[in-house]
């Protein structure tokens, strides 16, 4: 099922499209050839579009009843909660969403991880990806901060106080960041600014995502090249279309469970105490989300090192197409591979557990565990494995190998022919 | 020789992570030993059909209003949410009644002087310190906390107030106190600045419950819950009717989603039904197997 070009049916069709293509965009993504061995991994892509729609919609609308000030954040969002029509619907959509984004974008990275979809030729799709996971952490992080309780105060000053291991000038860059001398109104007000701008960019990015996506066409699970205009793959509308909203509703249901059933579940009780810059909380946690990298940052003995270390963990995902030197695609074809690849996930929920946990004793022993194996992961067994790992080997093509073997079909037609003096055609 | 290399490394290092997750897993049962288990309690308001019991609500109030609010405050609510759906719906002249016993603070007036008036409807609930600070300096330095959300704002909600409320026991033998500080069992560090508020008796309930410390406990926690998530009752109901909706939906598309499907493999069994007679044709002239080509 090749992708046909559009052609306008009438004259007003015509003189549009020929000004602005929008007709034939919406073709494209109407025709737009997917694989048909694409497995339910593969719809966390539009699960996720629904949840970015979903938290700048709800966004927008807490933002018309919420008070970017020190003295006001707290009681306005009290304010959303208690007196505003649905304001507890909007905000715990919008809080408990911004859980369920994170949990699809893990799903959604470690599907490409296993698959291998970072490789040749999607290195751009990865790359695009890992920007827009880099603004959703800034994103989420600046988010919590707005309600102004102990753990947004706290979590901010901590964060914040990270650029102050800058060599030289981390002062003053913190005091910048800041807009004082300590996280106060300037940053609230700030980060407020910011919470609204930066979901406008990932959309921006989400749409550049999705059409570097569009030029090779989606990997798949078997993670060889799909012959395009064969029937190896099927029209985006209305296959794709229909499994990735079964897909959505099923992953609506874990969504509206937290929602409407245990709403503060994933959040911290802290943050229900008004911020108080006196009053240190006993553990300062971020969100779960963020855990695995604050597990990170505490391991290493010095404060740079830290931060180093931290921005490094998700900065060498950037270098993987390259890192990971494997010519096979997915990890099913890949025995070794696939193996690391589940101990790499056991590492990182174990790093998040680990990002609870105070710095010390065992915790602080496997944090450094864990530290470790990630990076030799992405740096050494990767590289590696890419050289010395003996693949399984891999289908001629994505469907049936004796329907689809290259001429085969055509030789028995002829074969057929010759023997029974009729066109085999018209088996057909 | 480097893959067998490989091949053992890898089983090596599965083999340590996994004994690192168990140790890390058992690790956990010990270090949440911070508290005694909080007493538990039938609520009614917990799972997904849960409400409040109205009754408890408006005698929970009661003992806010008797025991705490001389020293906490709950200001983010009013007075109209005491007769508003899913609360203690007391009567709207009931709540007004409430609302006329508090003098609030108005204006200023147009000779610019702030003056008094009874409360109304709209107002929010009267906090008993102008300040927290006010509020600290009246209770030895401890600032009575806002209870709004405080059973949202504590590790185990409702269980956690309920226990405190219960937990005020003798410190044990060669436990410090200093004075004015008492021991709880359930308390963070099982110092606490409260001396014991409830205790049987302390308020008489004109519908004849009975005024154990443990069904005073009951009322004013779940008072306390109410005052914290006013609008529990409609979200679990919308949420009942979301998942309703949501299953009937999600059954929908699943049907349709496999009749569009079937439309791509009735093409391809066709395809396959092709080959298949395409292959039997040949098969019987050649004799042999033409799934053997190359």
């Amino acid at each position: 099922m090749s992708e046909e070009k559009y052609v306008p049916k009438t004259k007003l069709a015509e003189w549009f499209d020929s000004r602005l293509p929008l007709l034939s965009l919406s073709h494209h993504l109407k025709s737009y050839p997917t694989p048909k061995n694409l497995n339910y991994w593969w719809t966390f892509g539009g699960i996720l579009t629904f949840c970015l729609i979903t938290q700048i919609v709800t966004g927008i609308i807490l933002a018309m009843h919420y008070v970017a000030h020190t003295e006001h954040a707290f009681a306005s969002i009290e304010h959303i909660m208690r007196d505003v029509n649905y304001g507890w619907l909007m905000r715990y959509v919008h809080s408990n969403g911004a859980s369920m984004f994170f949990l699809a974008v893990y799903i959604h990275i470690f599907r490409g991880l296993y698959f291998g979809s970072y490789k040749a030729p999607r290195e751009m799709i990865w790359i695009i990806g890992l920007a827009i996971y880099l603004l959703m952490m800034a994103t989420a992080f600046m988010g919590y901060v707005l309600p102004w309780g102990q753990m947004s105060f706290w979590g901010a000053t901590v964060i914040t106080n990270l650029f102050s291991a800058i060599p030289l000038i981390g002062e003053s860059v913190t005091n910048w960041l800041w807009g004082g001398f300590s996280v106060d109104n300037p940053t609230l007000n700030r980060f407020y600014s910011l919470h609204y701008l930066l979901p406008f960019l990932i959309f921006g990015l989400v749409i550049l995502h999705i059409w570097s996506l569009h030029i090779p066409g989606n990997n798949n699970p078997v993670g060889i090249d799909v012959k395009k205009g064969s029937n190896e793959t099927m029209p985006f509308h209305p296959y794709m279309v229909m499994k990735d909203l079964l897909a959505l509703l099923a992953f609506l249901l874990l969504f509206f469970a937290f929602v409407f059933f245990m709403p503060d579940f994933l959040g911290h009780p802290d943050n229900y105490i008004p911020a108080d810059p006196l009053i240190t909380p006993a553990h300062i946690v971020p969100e779960w989300y963020l855990l695995p990298f604050y597990a990170i940052l505490r391991a290493i003995p010095s404060k740079l090192g830290g931060v180093i270390f931290m921005f490094a963990s998700i900065f060498v995902l950037v270098g993987l197409p390259w890192l990971d030197s494997s010519k096979v695609r997915s990890a099913t074809f890949r025995p070794i591979y696939r193996k690391f690849f589940w101990v790499l996930v056991v590492t990182v929920i174990l790093l998040g557990y680990l990002g609870a946990k105070p710095p010390e004793g065992i915790y602080l022993i496997l944090a450094r565990i864990g530290t470790a194996y990630y990076f030799i992961h992405f740096l050494i067994l990767l590289p590696l494995l890419g050289r010395y790992e003996k693949t399984e080997p891999l289908p001629l093509s994505i469907s049936d190998p004796v329907l689809d073997k290259p001429g085969a079909m055509d030789k028995l037609k002829e074969m057929a022919g010759k023997y029974e003096g009729e066109n085999v055609a018209t088996f057909k | 020789m480097k893959e067998k290399m490989l091949q053992h490394l890898n089983n090596l290092f599965s083999k340590v992570f996994l004994i690192i997750f168990i140790i890390g897993n058992s690790n956990l049962a010990h270090s949440e030993e911070r508290n005694t288990e909080f007493l538990k309690n039938n609520w009614s308001f917990d799972g997904v059909f849960g409400t409040f019991d109205r009754a408890s609500l408006q005698r929970g109030y009661q003992v806010y209003q008797e025991v705490c609010a001389g020293c906490h405050s709950v200001q983010h609510l009013s007075y109209r949410n005491l007769s508003e759906k899913g609360g203690p719906e007391f009567l709207p002249e009931e709540a007004k009644a409430i609302a006329a016993q508090f003098e609030v603070i108005d204006g200023p007036n147009e000779d610019g002087e702030m003056f008094t008036r009874p409360g109304r409807l709209s107002d929010k609930f009267v906090m008993p310190f102008p300040n927290v600070k006010a509020a600290a300096a009246a209770n030895g330095g401890a600032y009575p906390p806002d209870m709004s959300v405080l059973a949202k704002a504590r590790k185990g909600g409702a269980d956690y107030i309920y226990s405190l409320l219960m937990g005020y026991e003798e410190a044990p033998a060669g436990y410090e106190l200093d004075d004015g500080v008492y021991y709880n069992k359930y308390m963070p560090g099982n110092k606490i600045k409260m001396a014991e508020p409830i205790s049987d008796g302390i308020v008489e309930y004109s519908d004849g419950t009975e005024t154990t410390k443990a069904q005073i406990s009951r009322d004013v926690t779940t008072f306390l819950v109410w005052a914290g998530d006013p609008h529990l009752e409609a979200r679990h109901k919308m949420g009942f009717k979301v998942f309703f909706y949501l299953i009937i939906l999600l059954t929908l598309v699943y049907f349709s989603k496999q009749k569009v499907w079937s439309r791509f493999g009735s093409k391809r069994e066709e395809e396959e039904e092709a080959f298949d007679k395409a292959e039997k044709a040949v098969t019987k002239y050649e004799g042999e197997d033409p799934k053997t080509f190359k």
